[in-house]
């Protein structure tokens, strides 16, 4: 199916199923500890032999020789796999970083060798038993000394211009100038990146732990030189991703070259201090903001640059993409440079670019406000547009970000905010309230599907898609069951298996609107098989509903159609330029209240509020969870989560989850989340948009403006520590 | 009595000092995993009650609890998340008490009753605390939720009898299950996913239930 026109009416616009606040359908498996994950994959009859990652102990250099024989004599080891034994590896299409082969080492921590045992602690003991002789190099660690050698990046838009920036911030009433820094960040999903691979024959079998099924298929056959038909990837469950299994990883690769080594089927999971520095983490930024203003408010200048590193071949983080949308001015530009570094690959993190640019932009809202004397709401609302501020002709498909700014004020009282900041006092307790808008853009990405509708009445879906915890399982169930007019427990749902039809993925909050549209696509198609099954008229206005089919006075019970054999359809949503011709994103806005200690500079959490803006929503309860999930990983990034660079070694020190402090229960409070009651025909047939990101984008500075409303201490180098407001907090009394 | 700015410099010195402490730590301890001494397997015999079930193993010496339910007796609900201590995602009740089993060796726990989340219940018929999660969407990827859910019915164990956490004011008052007790004594539970808020109303509403 092509969706190239708005939709129109359609069976989803019932709403009986789709909308409503139906639990995780996958909820009972979970929490009895039934959901079986990458590494959990267990058949009796295998003997399974575990695989233990050796990783470079140097940033930059050559593997100069590895002496390998006394981790081969440890007991029960099978087999040694080393990357300078086995050579160049092809890189896969989605990779920066080379996951292994060879002798170069381009990162720390990069994989160098696999060593396979019998058991994992054997596997382990002689995996440090591996010698090695490093020719180390000397590499470039630090993005602020770096940031003078950044270049224009070949690819994507990396310059964006409109009027004359420099003549209207020259002759701006008010002007404004300031750098942000954000710092690298690590996904840190609670599930570790693990495999199992098998072997039969030429055929290879790898469970593991991915967002995207169909990348990870091509790039594992690239990499191992083989057919992509030869490829069997399961992935049913995952354990959280937020980007970090995107692409193909070290795991999987290990695992395929450990199980052709040892002849048996393989276990390799990364061990959790990998996770930082083998894989891939939000890469580091500098950011400069100017904005002109008019008295009255308005804006009439803004420029954003951004400075990021990666290693070579690899992208910038695109922190300045929002700001070419969200807010009018006549006069813009944006910039994006991007100077190479040594450490390991910078790639997606939920909100790519999005969050760390709104990071810095909606401080510097903030700031503009104060400066105008305006209220920071009210400075948001006067600057909205709904047209593409880089090309007027463009308008939005729909956005509501006033209504979702005018909608949070009023639920959380922001007019009882003190305008003055460090003025509220409560005990030890500096208290403030901060706000920022919330915006990414969405995406729209193919996806199939094939449905199945047997003689009981039950519908199948198969799908590649993966659900990492955003709810695809019980959306995808929803979907069916609205479209087939059966209830959701009549729908089965299979899910991250490379053998079902080829679906979006998981990723860019595409995965939920793109990947129903497709599963909507099929649906259509076995109504239509349907319909012709029962002897409907093609012409017959046909209605699907408890568990029947219908026409006039005639009605039949939809199982009839499969009555002497099952129906199977296959079908994909395909988008045409509707995401071109119109701008579709999604809007919301935060509202945090902050308590800082006035001792101690401590931040705390008090009150949370995002409203959301974001097309149909295709369940409240799932969605929810991602805006809350999305609102603590914000937490995280105002006040805790820095990957700390060792500069002179070259890699990040803090690779664990003591030392990378995410937020945890004591950091959260009680979390509201409204929904704007919206649809967005131009987005595809659900009329729904991405979610999962919008959610974390604008967080962290809603959370710094409430810590200056707070303390009147503007911190513009995240995250937002104690050690930066203590000595400038009021003498303690 | 230190004046103001004595304080503030003790203060910035303290931070500076351990954030120092933190990083020379890590590094020594990085290139010392490289160069470990051989270890040649022993193994022990050991036995123990899983969910009720009488279980024998005969296990090399350095197996963790977590590695002989997960890969020895195939009991996979317990979760890996770190094998360091720093999640909760292994969390198993040991005699009702709260462990992570990635903490501690199988072959300490000769004759103990271990509890996982298969022990808890099953679908269909779901421990109060497993129907609660589910109720109030206390969990999105659902890796952290067993150990969540096991540390959760040991936590409300701990406060009947009087346990105090660093949130408990009073300490000789009858221990009482508020939002603050709850967040402060799961926060070594780790939910990436962020699903705190609707983990502490479920939570929540089982205490009162069983209140
Ligand atoms: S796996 Fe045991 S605490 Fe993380
Ligand atoms: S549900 Fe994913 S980490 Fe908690």
């Amino acid at each position: 199916m092509r969706f190239d026109t708005p939709a129109t009416t359609n069976p989803i616009d019932q709403g009986k199923v789709v909308g409503q606040r139906i639990h995780r359908i996958d909820g009972p498996l979970k929490t009895t500890g039934r959901a079986v994950y990458a590494y959990e994959w267990h058949d009796p009859n295998t003997r399974y032999a575990y695989g233990y990652v050796v990783g470079s102990a140097i940033a930059k250099g050559r593997i100069g020789s590895m002496d390998v024989s006394a981790a081969k004599q440890a007991p029960g080891v099978i087999a040694v796999v080393t990357s300078d034994g086995i050579g160049e590896l092809k890189k896969g299409k989605y990779n920066t970083a080379k996951l292994f082969g060879g002798t170069e080492i381009q990162h720390y921590h990069q994989a160098i060798a696999v060593v396979v045992a019998e058991t994992f602690e054997e596997a382990r003991a002689a995996a440090a038993l591996v010698k090695v002789d490093y020719a180390e190099q000397k590499g470039v660690f630090d993005l602020a000394a770096a940031k003078d050698t950044a270049v224009t990046p070949k690819e994507g838009e990396p310059d964006s211009a409109a009027g004359d920036f420099d003549a209207a911030f020259e002759t701006a009433a008010v002007k404004f100038d300031q750098s942000y820094t954000t710092p690298d960040q690590s996904h840190a999903m609670m599930e570790p990146h693990a495999s199992i691979a098998a072997w039969n024959g030429d055929d290879l079998t790898v469970w593991t732990s991915s967002q995207m099924i169909d990348w990870w298929r091509t790039d594992l056959a690239t990499t191992l030189g083989i057919d992509k038909e030869k490829v069997h990837i399961m992935s049913p469950f995952i354990g959280g991703g937020f980007g970090c299994k995107l692409f193909l990883r070290a795991d999987a690769v290990l695992a395929a070259l450990a199980a052709r080594e040892a002849k048996r089927p393989v276990k390799v999971a990364l061990p959790r201090p990998f996770l930082m520095n083998n894989t891939t983490h939000r890469p580091a930024t500098i950011q400069r903001i100017r904005i002109g203003a008019e008295r009255n408010g308005r804006i009439t200048a803004i420029a954003h640059e951004s400075w990021s590193g990666d290693l070579p071949g690899g992208g910038p983080e695109v922190a300045v993409q929002q700001t070419r949308l969200l807010y009018a001015g006549a006069n813009r530009m944006t910039a994006t440079r991007l100077a190479t570094l040594d450490l390991p690959e910078g790639n997606a993190m939920r909100a790519p670019g999005e969050a760390p640019g709104m990071m810095a932009l909606e401080i510097a809202i903030d700031e503009v406000a104060e400066r105008l004397g305006l209220d920071p709401v009210e400075f948001r609302i006067v600057n909205d547009t709904q047209v593409d501020p880089e090309n007027r002709e463009r308008p939005f498909s729909h956005r509501n970000l006033v209504g979702c700014l005018r909608t949070g004020a009023e639920r959380f009282g922001w007019q009882d905010r003190n305008k003055q900041p460090g003025t509220r006092r409560e005990g030890n307790w500096l208290v403030g309230m901060g706000v920022a808008s919330a915006f990414r853009n969405n995406l729209v990405l193919p996806s199939g599907a094939r449905v199945r509708l047997d003689r009981e009445g039950i519908v199948t879906v198969e799908t590649d898609m993966t659900d990492i915890g955003t709810g695809s399982y019980t959306i995808i169930a929803q979907t069916a069951a609205e479209m087939l007019g059966v209830p959701v427990d009549k729908v089965a749902v299979s899910l991250g298996d490379s053998r079902f039809p080829v679906s979006s993925g998981s990723g860019g909050q595409f995965g939920g609107n793109c990947s129903t549209a497709g599963v909507y696509a099929a649906c259509v198609k076995l109504r239509e098989a349907v319909a012709q099954k029962l002897g409907f008229n093609s012409s017959d206005e046909l209605t699907f509903a408890e568990g029947e089919v219908g026409a006039g006075d005639r009605r039949v019970p939809l199982a009839q159609a499969a009555s002497d054999e099952s129906l199977v359809v296959e079908d994909r949503i395909e988008f045409g330029d509707l995401d071109k011709t119109h701008q579709q994103s999604t809007f919301g806005a935060h509202f945090v209240e902050v308590g800082v200690d006035v001792a101690t500079g401590e931040t705390r959490i008090r009150r949370m509020l995002a409203v959301c803006g974001a097309g149909r929503i295709l369940n409240p309860i799932t969605a929810r969870s991602q805006v809350i999930g999305a609102m603590t990983m914000g937490v995280g990034g105002a006040l805790s989560e820095e990957l700390v660079v060792d500069k002179e070694r070259g890699f990040f020190v803090n690779h664990d989850l003591a030392a990378y402090e995410v937020p945890v229960h004591a950091d959260i409070p009680h979390q509201e989340v409204i929904f704007l009651d919206e649809t967005d025909p131009m987005s595809s047939p659900m009329k729904a948009k991405g979610i999962a990101e919008l959610g974390l984008c604008g967080v962290a500075a809603a959370v710094a403006n409430g810590i200056y409303n707070a303390t009147g201490i503007r911190v513009r180098e995240y995250p937002i520590t104690l050690d930066k407001l203590i000595n400038e907090l009021p003498e303690v009394s | 009595m230190q004046s103001p700015g004595a304080l503030e410099i003790s203060r910035r010195d303290l931070l500076v000092a351990s954030a120092a402490t933190v990083t020379v730590a890590s590094t020594a301890s990085l290139s010392h995993s490289q160069t470990n001494a051989p270890a040649a397997s022993q193994s022990t015999k050991v036995s123990f009650t899983v969910n009720g079930e009488r279980r024998e193993l005969q296990l090399d010496n350095r197996t963790t609890l977590l590695d002989a339910l997960r890969e020895h007796l195939h009991l996979t609900g317990t979760k890996k998340g770190c094998d360091h201590g720093q999640c909760g995602a292994c969390t198993v009740l040991i005699d009702g008490r709260r462990v992570n089993a990635c903490l501690t060796l199988a072959a300490m726990h000769e004759g103990e009753g271990i509890t996982t989340i298969e022990g808890l219940g099953q679908p269909g018929s779901l421990h109060p605390m497993q129907a609660a999660f589910v109720e109030h969407d206390g969990f999105q990827c659902g890796y952290c939720t067993p150990g969540q859910i096991c540390s959760s019915v040991a936590m409300l164990e701990e406060m009947k009898v009087n346990i105090p956490s660093h949130a408990t004011g009073d300490l000789l008052a009858p221990a009482e299950v508020t939002p603050a007790e709850i967040r402060e004594r799961m926060s070594g539970n780790i939910c990436r996913c962020g699903a705190y808020s609707n983990i502490v109303q479920a939570i929540t509403e089982v205490a009162g239930r069983k209140a």
